[in-house]
């Protein structure tokens, strides 16, 4: 019988997006999940994939603003451009 | 946790953890009831924005004025471009608020009219010859293996973003990916805006988007990597 070929980094990485959203077809999540169990960089890579997305969310999360934190200017030039809209 | 502006804020789940669960059925209760109210309030100034009264035009912008900003300064790289943004959101709100039919929530559509202003800013900006992706994605040899196997990066993002200078690095690195998959990446990751939403606010694919976001995650990963393996030394 002919067995399957493993998948490879290249692939893994290529479908990863799909397979951290749960889009792989059943046969290749498993065979992706085969490939991880005996690939360390590839494990590695996806961790530090993950921990990119939260740092990107981390980094530009910025504190709730309240209205006396909009600079007065902005907020009179918007209220003059719909006077002049109106 | 990030509080994104668009959505009555809900309580994050893991703070009810430990609470009673008398208590918690009351805090649900609350909020939803909040939600209700925030959404009834919308919804009376809206009929009052359709009808031409000023004073919901101030309330409006004084309402979500700083819900905007925020989305606009996470979007542009200066301060002032954010501010014009903003300024052009609300230029566009004025334009279109008798076509509004609530089929969204008035924040919903106030967020994507200011991401849509982002947009329009940032693609009349002269742009700068912008890199090759691929310069940033991993390179494989012929058997399919990483030419740089992946190392751990051993701390948590919580951990290392402590320091200002890799907080600084993050979203400098970030403002280096080309322009085309940086915003791809700020809509999805960001904005939360799903790939549906995404696809339909650039005009184009949905599947693009996915290679898009893919590609940038990976040019990001790509950029941050070296700083962060020498963390471990």
């Amino acid at each position: 019988m002919k067995s399957t070929p493993h998948i490879t980094c290249r692939e893994v990485i290529a479908f990863l997006a799909d397979y951290m959203s749960h889009e792989l077809p059943e046969a290749k999540n498993k065979e992706f999940e085969r490939h991880l169990s005996v690939c360390e960089s590839c494990v590695a890579y996806i961790a530090s994939y993950e921990e990119t997305i939260r740092m990107a969310r981390l980094t530009t999360s910025t504190p709730e603003l309240d209205v006396d934190d909009v600079p007065s200017e902005l907020l009179e030039a918007i209220l003059a451009s719909r006077d002049r809209s109106s | 946790m990030i509080i994104f502006s668009e959505a009555p804020d809900l309580p994050e789940a893991s703070s009810y953890r430990l609470k009673s669960g008398h208590r918690l059925e009351s805090e649900m209760i609350e909020t939803i009831q909040r939600a209700e109210k925030s959404q009834s309030d919308d919804s009376s100034l809206v009929r009052r924005l359709q009808s031409g009264d000023a004073h919901a035009f101030e309330e409006l912008v004084r309402g979500y004025g700083p819900r905007l900003l925020r989305v606009a300064r996470r979007m542009m790289k200066t301060e002032e471009d954010a501010r014009d943004a903003v300024q052009d959101a609300f230029v566009a709100v004025f334009k279109s608020i008798k076509v509004f039919e609530e089929s969204s929530l008035l924040s919903t559509w106030l967020h994507r009219i200011c991401i849509n202003a982002c947009l329009m800013r940032l693609r009349t900006q002269r742009r700068k010859p912008e890199e090759d992706i691929e310069t940033y994605l991993p390179k494989f040899r012929d058997d399919g293996h990483q030419v740089d196997p992946s190392m751990s990066w051993r701390e948590s993002a919580e951990g290392l973003l402590q320091t200002k200078e890799l907080c600084t690095l993050v979203r400098s690195s970030i403002d280096r990916l080309p322009e085309t998959y940086r915003i791809v990446l700020l809509l999805r990751d960001i904005e939360e805006l799903t790939t549906e939403e995404a696809a339909e606010t650039l005009g184009i694919t949905p599947n693009a988007v996915k290679i898009r976001l893919h590609r940038g995650r990976q040019a990001l990963r790509t950029l941050l990597d070296p700083h962060m393996r020498e963390e471990l030394r």
